[in-house]
């Protein structure tokens, strides 16, 4: 009754129950909620931390020989082993982790830049340039994405930044195709007509109006991608066709020690587990962010 | 359905257009002087001249182009740099190879993605579906080649149950087409799974319950039918992954196949070779995905009145 009378009389301030959320806010809150988006969450954040602290965090120069050390199983000193020169593992996968970090960063940002631009310009002014555009993606979409990775390594040569480029180069068909629907479906609402009708350029309301509405699509799809740019490098690398010895890069490590197999397996079991792990985080990541954002979405 | 089916023939051509351009643009882009890297720093001018006229490239970019897609219509996919032999030979000795592996594979990753993929829709939240999609992410963040490197050490060091390489009997097959198989199959799994979801929220699958169909029916009938399509999209698009995880898997085992051939041939830089493979198993992959398009129309009659 107190409380009553003081709000009638207007002696103390009461909070409404309804409390007006933003999009992000709600979005945010489903995504905390979801325990394997929260998984993906702290495996890529570990990655990115050791990528970014590798030098003061790794407890060996992963470059540096040591004779008398050669392909030692996992140990205290070296938890996990040493390889053929006898390199400490760890030092080397926590290295390796800026280059694999980087690929798929750099890979998947080139294809971000040039699928969305392609896919916005195609969905938002249709016609002849839409047809043109689509025609050239369903075209590279013709090749199995490895094999168009492996045709421009072919091209530029085995070594890193062209495995960046082929990476960015085959997965740009599929970011302009899911762009492309996302503006579709946009483009004939009432506040792109609005913007329009008062006289808006169409690159302000392209930048404006039809980017932010479309980003969530990309923002998971990039995730997701992020996670095959990594395998692809890796399996290119593996392959002899992208990082070349001695980097620390994953995959190149996994081929190096598939000749001692059978002395030392611990030279190829560890890669490729730490390589599975960080894809993992990603596939979980982007999963996650699909359902907080929308689990209609179909990517 | 033959007008459908000449319409869809017609798709083809501008395709198959892009593909032996971009095979053909693959060695005109090659930086420098493509004829001087093969013959390599210390060849003499005759010599570079003498791979030059072989790839014919004093000519224009359209001609050459032109002289190419003659020379693919007469079945002559160039020569390889490397053996001297026509690439044509090279690819169809080593074509049966990866059909046999990408077969078995296909049939392997449709057997696990389906059972997977239905057995985590029909009871969707529950552990089962649970374990399954867990499974299925574990499979598609798997390295192929490491999943392969790991099947090699169980199944031929530590139980010698199989060959760890080769490619001329049966049993050199049955580990590489697991690997290759098991790995494509989340995908497959995830989507087949999400696909029928869709289905089993529609209308007409809930007044199939509401008379009181048998779940049984309801599921393989009503849902798994008209879940079909995305699934079968799903299935010719992942022929593709298939195709580019041979590449892997054939090096992995040691397999004579053509994707093997494509490694090789890139690191010897025998570009006529890389061009031959890869027009040859696009061209495949277009091929496949024609089929699909084509089975639509025997899935769901509609599609071919409606184009």
């Amino acid at each position: 009754m107190e409380i009553i009378e003081n709000v009638v009389s207007q002696k103390e301030v009461v909070a409404p129950a309804y409390v007006p959320r933003s999009p992000w806010k709600m979005m945010i809150q489903r995504f905390k909620k979801n325990k394997r988006a929260m998984i993906g969450l702290y495996i890529t954040s570990l990655f990115v931390i050791l990528a970014i602290f590798a030098p003061w965090i790794s407890p060996y120069n992963p470059f540096e020989y040591n004779m008398k050390a050669l392909l030692q199983a996992p140990s205290l000193s070296h938890p996990f082993g040493t390889d053929q020169f006898g390199r400490d593992v760890l030092s080397r996968i926590i290295h390796g982790s800026r280059i694999s970090l980087m690929i798929g960063i750099v890979g998947v940002g080139i294809s971000i830049i040039v699928g969305v631009t392609l896919g916005t310009m195609a969905g938002y002014f249709g016609g002849i340039l839409d047809s043109i555009i689509m025609r050239i993606m369903d075209i590279l979409l013709a090749f199995p994405g490895f094999l168009l990775a492996l045709a421009i390594i072919s091209i530029l040569g085995p070594n890193m930044v062209n495995v960046m480029i082929a990476i960015g180069i085959f997965s740009i068909p599929t970011f302009a195709r899911i762009m492309r629907s996302s503006v579709i479906s946009i483009k004939y609402k009432e506040f792109i007509e609005a913007t329009k009708s008062l006289g808006g350029s169409h690159l302000f309301i392209i930048i404006k109006h039809v980017i932010p509405n479309c980003i969530a699509p990309i923002i998971v799809l990039s995730t997701m991608r992020i996670a095959t740019a990594i395998l692809t490098a890796a399996g290119l690398s593996f392959l002899g066709l992208g990082a070349q010895p001695p980097s620390p890069e994953w995959g190149a490590m996994l081929n190096e020690g598939r000749e001692y197999i059978r002395a030392a397996s611990h030279l190829s079991t560890i890669p490729g587990l730490i390589i599975m792990l960080v894809v993992l985080g990603f596939n979980m990541l982007g999963d996650g962010l699909r359902d907080a954002l929308d689990p209609q979405m179909k990517i | 359905m033959s007008i459908y089916l000449v319409k869809r023939l017609l798709h083809l051509i501008p395709t198959l257009i892009g593909v032996t351009l971009f095979a053909f643009l693959l060695v005109a882009a090659v930086p420098g002087d493509p004829a001087q890297i093969i013959a390599g720093e210390s060849a003499s001018e005759e010599e570079v001249q003498i791979i030059r006229d072989q790839l014919g490239i004093d000519k224009p970019l359209y001609q050459q182009y032109i002289s190419y897609v003659t020379n693919i219509f007469k079945g002559d996919l160039g020569t390889s740099l490397r053996s001297s032999k026509p690439v044509l030979d090279e690819i169809l000795l080593r074509f049966p190879t990866t059909l046999i592996l990408t077969v078995m594979s296909l049939v392997v990753m449709i057997i696990v993605g389906l059972i997977a993929g239905i057995a985590s829709a029909t009871k969707p939240n529950s552990i089962r579906d649970n374990v399954s999609m867990m499974i299925s992410l574990f499979g598609i963040s798997m390295p192929v080649f490491w999943m392969g490197i790991m099947f090699i050490l169980l199944f031929s060091y530590y139980l010698p149950w199989f060959p760890s390489g080769g490619s001329s009997e049966f049993k050199h097959f049955v580990l590489p087409s697991l690997v290759l198989g098991l790995s494509a199959s989340g995908i497959l799994a995830r989507l087949t799974r999400s696909s029928i979801l869709e289905i089993v929220n529609q209308d007409f699958v809930r007044t199939a319950r509401a008379k009181g169909v048998k779940e049984k029916y309801v599921i393989y009938k009503h849902t798994l039918k008209n879940a079909l399509i995305p699934i079968i999209t799903i299935v010719g698009m992942e022929f593709g992954v298939l195709l580019g995880g041979a590449v892997i898997t054939e090096t992995v085992f040691s397999m004579n196949g053509i994707g093997r051939y494509v490694v090789e041939s890139i690191q010897f830089r025998d570009f006529p070779a890389i061009q031959g493979s890869i027009l040859f198993i696009s061209t495949i992959f277009v091929l496949v995905i024609l089929l699909v398009d084509l089975s639509y129309s025997i899935v769901d009659p509609r599609i071919r009145y409606e184009n």
